[in-house]
């Protein structure tokens, strides 16, 4: 990379980036070399930061409306959706802004998993999105109880006795997280304010994200490592400035069709009564980013064990790195892992499904053996496929199979760790 | 630096040592009333009992009242519900306790409406026992509000109370 070597055109310039080097990291930016065979799965990275952008920027707004208080909230939701100018359009974007970013966080995660982005040298780039989900998730939550609905309300029960599964000291716990001893307005009020302080959180850790992002480089369909700057990349700006830009824009075309076409269907009808400490509603569901989850906490007979297993399921994803043990990286040279692959994807849609479904009878036995597979395929497939599965021959470059010939071969860093992968 | 090696602690260890532990206590001082804050507060705390009139629950009524935020159920048993929860051997029970130990007044039975599962609040008159059932994840309770089928670990929690005269009940 170029990096240091970089100098302003203008005297200001020079003088300004001698002082705070801000021109060499946009450069850095703009030159940054990226693989040039990835694909529209890549996109999803810029479109996630566009989504925490607008959902900043339309909090923000909102919380300038919204009051936080148990008596006042649900009416200050109504008054933005009623009197507030164009707030009907900034909650609506807001709310399903929210399914909007954990859709294409989902992708993302995929994403990963198929072409192997999570390997090394990837790891911590890896473990700083698993904390940034996790983070989403946590805001996501609280975010829902603010409109202080029916659903909000036991929503809210629901997920915060969870931490009263700890022995001993579950309910010192509680007591400590509500304020009180059932969810009131101080469980409202923090809530409001650790949901407008997790997504600057989240923010900090996409920079990190990025930062981390950029000392190896992109992983890439074929999931080879490239020499950069080489034949097999293409600087960032224009190529792939302007690709993200473009599906960007099929992506807005999905969320103006919820926003604008069917703003509620990802709600629940349950949230525009006001919240009510004495009546549970006959179905609590989460938002359907988080049904999986709550499938695997119900499949478990026992309360703690349920809740063990709902945070052991996103822990396993923490140290996956370390649980596949094949070297090759992306699916498309792994014809076993790639049917495995799928199996999860059917497994984890399974799961969601399940989760809006009730438990019980024939719904419950298949959350429970879903809840099972997915838990094998991290703990026992993952690990045996890498020292079992005969992979398929891995190109020496991205060229390579277009030219014939290893090309690139002189370029690589290490040919002698590359065919050893062969 | 082989010197430093091998030598006894010297009066800069000491400093360094004691100095880190003195930090420690004083950031822990430091961040307890910021984590104490988050527990119930004083307002919350004197709302801790309430007086319920239940001169005009008739028998098999259940009223529903409010206390701390939790709901309470406040059930008038007939004469049937006594009996089937006093029939019950202790060792069909996933948290055995007796329907005597329950409702000191066997006619009153008086607990916490939130489920023992995840804080639901249970629907009377419902589930298998035609007693208390939570429609969030299936739990179904008894007569006198013990666990019998579902993920809810124990029993509703019967909370301090007391019959103050012969129509007002003090819960707390």
């Amino acid at each position: 990379m170029s990096d240091h070597d970089y100098q302003p055109s203008s005297k200001l310039g020079k003088w300004f980036n001698d002082r705070l080097p801000l021109l060499t990291l946009s450069n850095h930016l703009k030159e940054y070399p990226t693989p040039k065979n990835l694909n529209y799965w890549w996109t999803f990275g810029g479109i996630l930061t566009f989504c925490l952008i607008t959902q900043i920027v339309t909090g923000v707004i909102l919380g300038m409306h919204y009051i936080a208080h148990a008596d006042l909230a649900f009416e200050s939701v109504e008054h933005i959706m009623r009197d507030v100018n164009y707030g009907w359009l900034i909650r609506y974007v807001h709310a399903n802004g929210a399914s909007m970013f954990f859709l294409a966080v989902y992708i993302h995660i995929f994403r990963a998993l198929y072409y192997g982005s999570y390997k090394s040298p990837r790891e911590v780039i890896w473990i700083i999105g698993m904390i940034i989900y996790f983070l989403m998730m946590a805001t996501a939550f609280m975010g829902y109880v603010l409109p202080w609905g029916q659903m909000s309300f036991w929503g809210a029960t629901v997920i915060t006795n969870l931490f009263s599964a700890i022995p001993f000291v579950g309910e010192s716990i509680t007591n400590w997280m509500w304020g009180g001893y059932a969810v009131d307005n101080p469980t409202l009020t923090r809530f409001f304010s650790l949901h407008y302080l997790l997504p600057f959180l989240i923010l900090g850790l996409v920079i990190l994200h990025i930062w981390a992002l950029h000392v190896p480089g992109n992983n890439n369909p074929i999931g080879i490592d490239l020499k950069k700057p080489s034949k097999d990349t293409v600087p960032f700006h224009p190529y792939i400035v302007i690709k993200d830009l473009f599906a960007l824009l099929l992506f807005l075309i999905v969320f103006a069709f919820f926003v604008f076409y069917s703003p509620n269907i990802l709600g629940h009808a349950d949230n525009y009564i006001e919240a009510n400490p004495l009546v549970t509603p006959a179905h609590i569901v989460p938002e359907w980013y988080l049904l999986p989850f709550y499938a695997i906490l119900r499949s478990i007979p026992d309360k703690l064990f349920g809740v063990i297993a709902m945070f052991a399921s996103i822990f396993v994803l923490v140290i996956l790195p370390w649980l596949d043990t094949s070297k090759v990286r992306s699916a498309i040279f792994r014809p076993i892992y790639k049917q495995f692959y799928w199996f999860l994807v059917a497994d984890v849609i399974i799961l969601g499904y399940m989760g809006a479904m009730p438990a019980e009878g024939t719904y419950l036995l298949i959350a429970r053996v879903a809840t099972g597979y997915y838990f094998i395929h991290f703990l026992i497939i993952l690990p045996f496929l890498g020292f079992k599965e005969k992979t398929l021959e891995v190109p020496l470059s991205i060229t390579e199979p277009v030219l014939g010939g290893f090309p690139n071969e002189a370029a690589t860093k290490d040919t002698s760790n590359i065919r050893k992968n062969l | 630096m082989s010197e430093s090696d091998n030598k006894k602690p010297n009066r800069r260890d000491f400093i360094v040592t004691a100095t880190t532990a003195a930090g420690a206590v004083g950031v822990g001082v430091a961040a307890w009333p910021l984590i104490d804050q988050m527990n119930p507060d004083a307002s919350v705390k004197a709302l801790a009992s309430t007086e319920v009139d239940i001169s005009e629950v008739q028998p098999g009524q259940s009223i529903t009242v409010l206390w701390r935020g939790k709901p309470v159920f406040i059930k008038r048993r007939t004469k049937e519900e006594i009996d089937s929860a006093r029939a019950v051997d202790l060792k069909d029970l996933k948290h055995p306790e007796k329907d005597e130990d329950r409702a000191k007044n066997p006619e009153w039975l008086v607990m916490l409406g939130v489920c023992t599962h995840l804080g639901c609040v249970p629907l009377t008159d419902k589930g298998d026992y035609n007693a208390w059932f939570c429609p969030c994840h299936g739990s179904h309770y008894d007569t006198s509000g013990r666990i019998r089928k579902g993920p809810a670990p124990t029993n509703l929690e019967v909370p301090k109370y007391v019959f103050v005269d012969s129509k007002t009940i003090k819960i707390g």
